[in-house]
């Protein structure tokens, strides 16, 4: 052994082959009810993006060649690169969504529990009557 | 008219009775409502032992602007005519309210805001960081707008019926103040500004600390900006 030879072909079929164990555990997941399907599409789209490109390696030299990349390997960085932030910015949206979502409930929570606590102070006063509870005297809506 | 005085409290236990006296004390016919947001003191409780006002205690803190706009939404529930927006770390003062009534009554105003600059000498100070974002505001928002609104910051507002319903529905998250004028401004309330005298801080810090400033200063003017960007809000 005086050396190591790069073996393209191996390096193709690791990446198939990651491609392929990728998209598998993001199915198990959704599969199991850890990811909803909403959530898990731009990985899967970004799985497939891979496993393509793992196949026919003339598309990342194409695409490379089309916005000038010298270095197709580079374009591949650029491509999960671009992956990753669509995919959080997504996160992002999600999670302003939901913290509107969140307000809200929280907001109507807090009106409903006054309302409950205003009507249990009505009823159940004349039962405690040994207990110093002091009505309202203006209960500021009615 | 039923008129509501809206306090957004955190963590104001020691002030939060001898606000809701002030209140109670100035003028009885206003219903007072404390917005305890996630206080983790005994804000609720000595709110509630006062005996002249009704409770929230929100379950997480929203911040400042959750816990008003809870207040708006109790308003429009019970149809309240007036709600004035009152800070609960007794800075503002209950005498001062009349002044902030007066345009509403008048239909001068859809919205008043209670002003600390409108005049020189009103004995209150601030510092140098919070009174150049104060211009900063001025200048952008009076631009926005159309009209010269000199404290963009001030919490202590008065609202009608009108005003009271769209804000129910939109109002801003965090440091809302200078937002709500954008707000209500690019959706056509008519807004007067008037003096008011406040007191200096008794109890409590401002929302508005030294390390936050400057996300408060660039998430503020992002937020402007974009609110003067979208079309106006449909109201029902």
């Amino acid at each position: 052994m005086t050396g190591f030879t790069v073996n393209s072909d191996r390096v193709q079929w690791i990446g198939i082959l990651f491609s392929i164990a990728y998209i598998a555990v993001l199915l198990v997941l959704i599969h199991r009810k850890k990811i909803k399907e909403e959530y898990s599409l731009l990985w899967l789209f970004s799985g497939v993006v891979f496993l393509i490109i793992s196949i026919w390696s003339q598309v990342l030299f194409f695409f490379s060649f089309l916005i000038g990349i010298a270095y197709p390997p580079a374009a591949l960085f650029l491509i999960m690169i671009l992956a990753v932030i669509s995919i959080l910015i997504h996160y992002s949206m999600v999670i302003s969504k939901m913290s509107d979502q969140i307000k809200i409930l929280v907001q109507e929570q807090g009106l409903l529990r006054m309302e409950l606590d205003r009507l249990r102070m009505g009823s159940d006063y004349s039962e405690k009557t040994g207990k110093s509870l002091k009505e309202k005297k203006r209960p500021a809506a009615g | 008219m039923k008129k509501l005085a809206i306090i957004p409290a955190y963590n104001e236990e020691k002030v939060i009775n001898s606000v809701i006296n002030e209140i109670f004390t100035f003028d009885e016919s206003i219903d007072i409502l404390i917005v305890n947001d996630a206080s983790t003191d005994r804000t609720g409780e000595a709110a509630a032992e006062s005996g002249h006002a009704t409770v929230i205690n929100l379950p997480c803190n929203l911040g400042i602007g959750g816990a008003v706009q809870t207040g708006f939404k109790y308003a429009a529930k019970y149809g309240y005519d007036i709600a004035f927006q009152y800070d609960g770390d007794g800075q503002h003062v209950a005498e001062e309210i009349s002044k902030l009534m007066l345009p509403l009554e008048r239909h001068e105003a859809e919205v008043v805001i209670g002003s600390r600059f409108c005049q020189k000498h009103n004995g209150y100070r601030s510092t140098l960081a919070r009174r150049i974002g104060i211009k900063i505001f001025k200048i952008v928002n009076s631009l926005l707008v159309r009209q010269w609104i000199c404290d963009n910051t001030s919490g202590f507002r008065a609202y009608n019926k009108r005003a009271i319903h769209f804000l129910a529905k939109n109002y801003p998250g965090d440091y809302p103040e200078p937002e709500a004028i954008i707000l209500l401004g690019r959706n056509g309330f008519r807004m007067v500004e008037v003096f008011t005298r406040m007191r200096e801080r008794t109890e409590g810090d401002s929302s508005i600390t030294a390390f936050r400033a400057m996300y408060y200063m660039v998430k503020v003017l992002l937020a402007i900006f974009m609110c003067a960007l979208r079309p106006r809000l449909e109201e029902e």
